[in-house]
C-alpha cells in the first residue's frame, strides 16, 4: 500500500518537475530544425521563476474568478497528469479517477480558462473563448470515442488497467487501435494548441486562440497558467507512450531495476514523441480557423470508427 | 416513526397534496398582501418538505403490497386510489424537495409579481397537480392529476399576459398539452383494455397482449411531449421563460420530472416485458433531443430561453439512459439495465436540483436589472457576489464537469454504454455508439452553452445601465440558490448515497438492482466492478482542492506579493467602450458556422454601404427552425384550411342540420356494425 502511494506520488511529482522541461525540449528542437540556435533547454524553468517574482498586474474590473482560476485550472490539470501512467502501471489513483475522468477534468480545466478570459471584457479575451470551446466541442468528444475504443479493448476504464492490458502480449494490432490512435494524436495537437490549430509562439494575431485567452495574465497568474499548459502537453504525451508505446513500462509490483528501466524508456520516448511533434509542426502550416472544425471532426469521425467496428465485431457471450 | 403509525405515510402524502389544493384556494385572499404571499410561500416550502421527507421514508423502507387509500370519490367507479410505491415515492423525493427550496425563494421573490393574484393561488395547485399524478394509483387519477399539472402552469404561464409572445406560449402550451394528455388517455384505455380495470395493480396483472408497442409510441408522444422531446420540445422555449421564474424552475426542472415518470410509469411498469427493438425509437429519439437541445440553447441570447432549450438537451440525455435500460431489460442483462437505469434516474434528480438553480438564478438576474437578454447584462459578478456564485455552481454541474453532479450521471451513462457490445442485435449495436458520440458532442457542447451564459451575463463589463444598477437579490432567494449550489456538490461527491436511495426504483421496475454503493470504501462509486471503472468524486473534490491550495500557498511563499490594478491590457488597444467586449452573438458564432448551417440553415448576411458612404455596414444572422418549419408550419397550415372550410357549417338552415346529423348517425351505425 505505502509502495503504491510512493509511487504515485513520483509519478505525480515527476510530471510537475518534468514539464517545463518538455517545453523547454521542444522549443530546442524546432530552434534546431530551423536552424537556430534556440533558448536554452532549462529555459522554460527560468521563465517561470521570473514570472512568479514579477509583480502581477491585472485589470481593474478583473473579479476573483480571474484570480482564483489560475490555481484551480493548474490543479484539475495536474490531477488528471499525475492519473497517466509514466514510468509505471497501477496508479492507485486510477481506483478513483478512470480515462472518462481525465477528459473531464481537462474539461473543467478549459470551462474555467474560457471564463477567466471573459472576465475582464476584452474583444481578445472574447475570441479565444469563444473559438477554444467551438475547438473542444469537437475535440471532447473525438477524445472519449478514442477512450470508449481502449476501455472496449481492455475491459476497463482506468487508465492503468488499460496500460497494463496493453503491455500484455494479447494485446495484438487491430483497425481500431490505430483509429483511437489516430484521432488522440490530432486532438492532442489541437488540445495543446499547436501549430496546424494554433500557434504557441504568436502574440497579437487575429488566429490566436490560447493565448488570447490568457492575454489579460501577468505575474505569477501566468506563471501558474504556462506550468499548467506545459503539465498538459506531458499529459497528452505521456498517455501516447502508455497506451500506444508501453514497452519498458514498469508492472505495479516490480522491482527497484523495473522502475529505473521504466523511468528511462518513458524519458526517451517523451523525447521521441516531442521530436515527432516538431517535426509535425514545422514541416505544416498553420490552417485557418474555419478548417480547423474539419481537422478535429475527422478526429471525431476516426474515434467514432473504431468503437463502431469494435462494438459489431463484439461477439455476445 | 412511530407518531405516524397510526397514519399511514400515503395518508400523510394525501393530506399533504389536500393541504396543497387548500393554499391555492387561501392563495385568492392571500395575495392580495405581501405578508399573505409570503405566507403561502412558506407554508408551500414547508409542505413540500414535509412531502419529500413522507416520500423518502416510503422510499427506504418499501412496503409489500404497496400501502394504498381508497377514497371513495373519483371516476369511472366512484374510488380513488393514492399511494406511493417505489417509483411514485423516488420522484416524489425529487419533485418535493425541489419544489420546497423553490418556494423558499419564492418567499422573497414572489413579492415582486406584478399581479400577484394571478401568480399565488395557482402556485400550490400546480405542485399539488404534481404530486397528485404521482401519488395516482390508477389512471383515472393519474390524468385529472396530469390534467391539474398542465392547466395550473398554463394559468401561469399566461400570469405575465402583456407581451404578445406570452401569449402565443401559452397557447402553443395549451395546445401541445391537450394533445398530450389524449395520447396519455388513448395509452391507458388500451392497457384498460375492454374490461377497463384503472387502477395500476390491475393494468399490471392484465396486460393486453400485443399493445406494448403502441403504448410506447403514446408514450413517447404523450409523456414526452411535456418532457419535450424532439420533436414536441416547441412549446417548451416559449412557455417556460414567460411565467415568473419560480414558476419557471418548477417548469423547467420539476414538470418534466414527472412527464418523465409517466414514460417509466407506462413503459417500464405497465406495458408489460419490452422487446429490445423498443429501444430503437427510444434512442433515436433522445440523441436527436440532447444534440439539438444544446444546438438551440446555444444560438439563445435569452438566458431563460437558454435555460429552456437547454431543459430539452437534459431529457435527451435521460431518455438515453432509459433507451439503454429498455435494451439491456429486453435481453435479459439485468445488471447492465440497473446501471442504464440508475444513470437516468440520477441524471433526473441532478437535472432538478440544477436547472431549477439555474432558473432562479435568471430569476434573480431579472429582478435586478430587468433583463433577461444576455447582450445587455454583463459584469454581474461584482454587484450579485452570491447569485453569481450559485449560478457558476450550477453551470458547472450542467455541463457535466467533476466534482458536481451532473457529471457523475454522464459518467455512468458512459459507463452503461461500454456495456452495450453485449447486446446481440444488430439495430442497437451500431445505434449505440452513434448515440454515445451525440452524448459526448452534447456535453462538449453544453460546456461551451454555459460558459457562454454565465460570462456574457455575469463576466465581463456591463452592456447597460441597468446591469451597472444591479442589486444583489435579497436573503431567502439567496439562500435558495446556495442551499440547491450545495446540493450539487454534495450529490456530486457523494454519489453512493444518492444511487442506493433511488435503488428501489430499479428494484421494482427491473427486478434487479447494483450493488450497495454507499458502503464501497472511500464513498467511491463502483457500478459494475471494481477492476473495471470506479469514480470518487470526494477525492477528486479534495485533490482539487488540495491542488490549488497548494499551489497558492507555494506561489505565495516564493512569488512576489505584489498586485497591481491598472487599465486592461488587450494587447494594447483597450476600448473603454463595453460594445468592444464579445457578446453572446458573436460567442455563438463560430459554432454557429460549424454546426449551425446544418441543423439551423444559419446564414450571415452582411450589407456593406458604397465606398464613400456614410450608411452604416449591418450584420444580419438568419437561422431557421427546421423542425417548426417543417412539422408545424404545415400542420398549421393544415388546420387553418380545415377549419376554414369547416366555418360553412356554421350558417346552414335548420333542415340542413337535421340531415346531418341524420347522416353521421346512420354512418356511424354502419361502422359499429360492420365492425362487430
Amino acid at each position: 500500500m505505502i509502495r503504491e502511494w510512493l509511487t504515485q506520488l513520483a509519478q505525480s511529482a515527476l510530471v510537475l518537475g518534468l514539464a517545463p522541461l518538455l517545453v523547454g525540449l521542444t522549443r530546442k528542437i524546432r530552434a534546431r530544425l530551423l536552424r537556430r540556435q534556440g533558448p536554452s533547454i532549462i529555459q522554460p524553468y527560468r521563465d517561470l521563476l521570473k514570472l512568479i517574482r514579477k509583480e502581477a498586474v491585472i485589470a481593474e474590473n478583473a473579479s476573483w474568478l480571474f484570480r482564483a482560476a489560475p490555481y484551480v485550472i493548474f490543479a484539475t490539470t495536474w490531477i488528471a497528469a499525475a492519473l497517466v501512467p509514466t514510468f509505471a502501471t497501477g496508479l492507485i489513483w486510477s481506483t478513483a479517477a478512470d480515462f472518462i475522468v481525465i477528459v473531464a477534468l481537462l474539461g473543467t480545466a478549459r470551462f474555467l480558462l474560457a471564463l477567466a478570459a471573459l472576465d475582464v471584457g476584452t474583444s481578445f479575451g472574447g475570441i479565444g473563448s469563444s473559438r477554444e470551446m467551438m475547438f473542444a466541442s469537437l475535440a471532447e468528444p473525438a477524445m472519449l470515442m478514442a477512450v470508449f475504443t481502449l476501455s472496449l479493448f481492455a475491459g476497463s476504464t482506468q487508465l492503468s488497467s488499460i496500460s497494463a492490458y496493453m503491455h500484455a502480449p494479447q494485446a495484438g494490432l487491430s483497425i481500431s487501435l490505430a483509429l483511437a490512435l489516430a484521432a488522440l494524436i490530432i486532438v492532442s495537437i489541437g488540445e495543446n494548441a499547436r501549430i496546424p490549430v494554433d500557434n504557441p509562439a504568436t502574440h497579437l494575431e487575429l488566429t490566436m486562440v490560447h493565448e488570447a485567452m490568457i492575454l489579460e495574465y501577468s505575474g505569477r497568474h501566468l506563471a501558474v497558467l504556462e506550468a499548467a499548459a506545459a503539465v498538459k502537453l506531458l499529459l497528452y504525451l505521456s498517455l501516447i507512450a502508455c497506451i500506444f508505446a508501453p514497452w519498458g513500462t514498469a508492472i505495479a509490483g516490480a522491482g527497484a531495476f523495473e522502475y529505473a528501466i521504466g523511468l528511462g524508456a518513458y524519458l526517451v520516448k517523451l523525447a521521441a514523441l516531442a521530436f515527432a511533434l516538431v517535426v509535425f509542426e514545422t514541416a505544416i502550416a498553420k490552417m485557418r480557423v474555419f478548417r480547423v472544425p474539419e481537422f478535429l471532426g475527422v478526429a471525431l469521425m476516426l474515434g467514432l470508427l473504431g468503437t463502431i467496428l469494435l462494438f459489431v465485431s463484439r461477439i455476445p457471450h | 416513526m412511530t407518531m405516524v403509525s397510526s397514519w399511514s405515510l400515503s395518508q400523510l402524502a394525501a393530506t399533504g397534496v389536500g393541504i396543497l389544493l387548500a393554499l391555492a384556494v387561501l392563495g385568492i385572499v392571500a395575495a392580495r398582501r405581501s405578508f399573505g404571499t409570503r405566507a403561502i410561500y412558506a407554508a408551500c416550502a414547508l409542505v413540500c418538505s414535509g412531502l419529500a421527507w413522507v416520500a423518502l421514508l416510503t422510499l427506504l423502507a418499501p412496503v409489500s403490497p404497496i400501502d394504498v387509500i381508497r377514497i371513495p370519490v373519483g371516476l369511472p367507479l366512484g374510488r380513488t386510489l393514492l399511494g406511493f410505491d417505489p417509483l411514485s415515492a423516488a420522484f416524489a423525493v425529487i419533485v418535493n424537495a425541489a419544489s420546497a427550496i423553490v418556494s423558499g425563494y419564492a418567499i422573497g421573490y414572489g413579492v415582486h409579481a406584478r399581479e400577484p393574484l394571478r401568480v399565488v393561488p395557482f402556485y400550490p395547485a400546480f405542485i399539488g397537480g404534481m404530486n397528485l399524478v404521482l401519488l395516482a394509483q390508477d389512471a383515472f387519477s393519474f390524468l385529472i392529476g396530469w390534467e391539474f399539472m398542465s392547466l395550473a402552469s398554463w394559468a401561469l404561464v399566461i400570469s405575465e399576459d402583456g407581451s404578445p409572445d406570452n401569449r402565443r406560449a401559452a397557447l402553443v402550451y395549451l395546445i401541445m398539452a391537450t394533445g398530450g394528455a389524449f395520447t396519455l388517455l388513448l395509452a391507458f384505455g388500451l392497457l384498460a383494455g375492454a374490461e377497463g380495470h384503472y387502477a395500476f395493480e390491475e393494468l399490471r396483472r392484465t396486460t393486453q397482449s400485443g399493445v406494448g408497442p403502441i403504448v410506447l409510441i403514446l408514450a413517447l408522444v404523450g409523456a414526452g411531449s411535456k418532457a419535450g422531446l424532439v420533436p414536441l420540445h416547441a412549446w417548451l422555449p416559449l412557455a417556460h421563460p414567460a411565467a415568473p421564474s419560480h414558476v419557471s424552475a418548477l417548469m423547467s426542472g420539476v414538470m418534466t420530472k414527472v412527464a418523465v415518470y409517466g414514460f417509466v410509469r407506462l413503459v417500464f411498469d405497465l406495458a408489460g416485458p419490452p422487446s429490445w427493438w423498443w429501444s430503437v425509437p427510444v434512442l433515436i429519439v433522445a440523441g436527436i433531443t440532447a444534440l439539438l437541445g444544446v444546438l438551440y440553447a446555444l444560438m439563445e441570447h435569452d438566458l431563460k430561453r437558454l435555460l429552456a432549450y437547454h431543459t430539452v438537451e437534459n431529457i435527451g440525455i435521460i431518455f438515453i439512459g432509459l433507451g439503454l435500460a429498455l435494451a439491456f431489460e429486453a435481453n435479459g442483462l439485468g445488471a447492465a439495465a440497473a446501471l442504464a437505469f440508475a444513470a437516468a434516474i440520477f441524471h433526473v434528480f441532478n437535472h432538478s436540483l440544477f436547472k431549477s438553480l439555474l432558473f432562479l438564478g435568471s430569476g434573480a438576474v431579472h429582478n435586478a436589472t430587468g433583463e433577461r437578454d444576455m447582450e445587455h447584462l454583463g459584469g454581474l459578478i461584482h454587484r450579485m457576489p452570491v447569485t453569481a456564485v450559485a449560478f457558476l455552481a450550477g453551470c458547472i454541474a450542467i455541463s457535466a464537469l467533476p466534482p458536481f453532479n451532473g457529471f457523475v450521471s454522464e459518467w455512468l451513462t458512459f459507463q452503461a454504454i461500454l456495456l452495450s457490445p453485449e447486446l446481440p442485435q444488430w439495430g442497437p449495436k451500431l445505434l449505440v455508439p452513434a448515440v454515445g458520440a451525440t452524448l459526448a458532442c452534447s456535453a462538449a457542447l453544453a460546456a461551451a452553452c454555459f460558459v457562454k451564459a454565465f460570462g456574457m451575463t455575469f463576466l465581463g463589463r456591463p452592456r447597460s445601465t441597468a446591469a451597472i444598477a444591479a442589486q444583489e437579490t435579497d436573503l431567502w432567494s439567496q439562500g435558495a440558490m446556495l442551499l440547491f449550489a450545495l446540493l450539487c456538490l454534495l450529490a456530486g461527491i457523494l454519489p453512493g448515497f444518492v444511487m442506493d436511495t433511488l435503488q428501489p426504483v430499479t428494484q421494482m421496475l427491473l427486478g434487479t438492482r447494483l450493488a450497495p454503493q454507499s458502503i464501497q470504501p472511500w464513498f467511491r462509486i463502483v457500478p459494475i466492478d471494481a477492476s473495471r471503472s470506479a469514480y470518487n468524486g470526494l477525492f477528486v473534490f479534495i485533490m482539487i482542492l488540495i491542488g490549488a491550495a497548494t499551489t497558492a500557498l507555494t506561489v505565495r511563499r516564493v512569488a512576489s506579493h505584489a498586485l497591481r490594478r491598472s487599465p486592461a491590457w488587450d494587447c494594447g488597444f483597450p476600448d473603454s467602450s463595453p460594445a468592444t467586449q464579445y457578446t453572446a452573438g458573436s460567442f455563438a458564432q463560430p459554432i454557429r458556422r460549424v454546426f449551425g448551417t446544418v441543423v439551423f440553415r444559419a446564414r450571415e448576411l452582411v450589407s456593406m454601404p458604397k465606398p464613400g458612404s456614410t450608411a452604416v455596414a449591418k450584420l444580419a444572422v438568419e437561422l431557421h427552425d427546421t423542425v417548426w418549419d417543417v412539422l408545424y408550419v404545415p400542420l398549421i397550415r393544415l388546420v387553418d384550411a380545415t377549419t376554414e372550410r369547416m366555418n360553412a357549417l356554421q350558417f346552414l338552415t335548420i333542415r340542413k342540420y337535421l340531415m346531418l346529423v341524420f347522416g353521421a348517425l346512420i354512418t356511424l351505425l354502419i361502422i359499429v356494425g360492420t365492425w362487430r
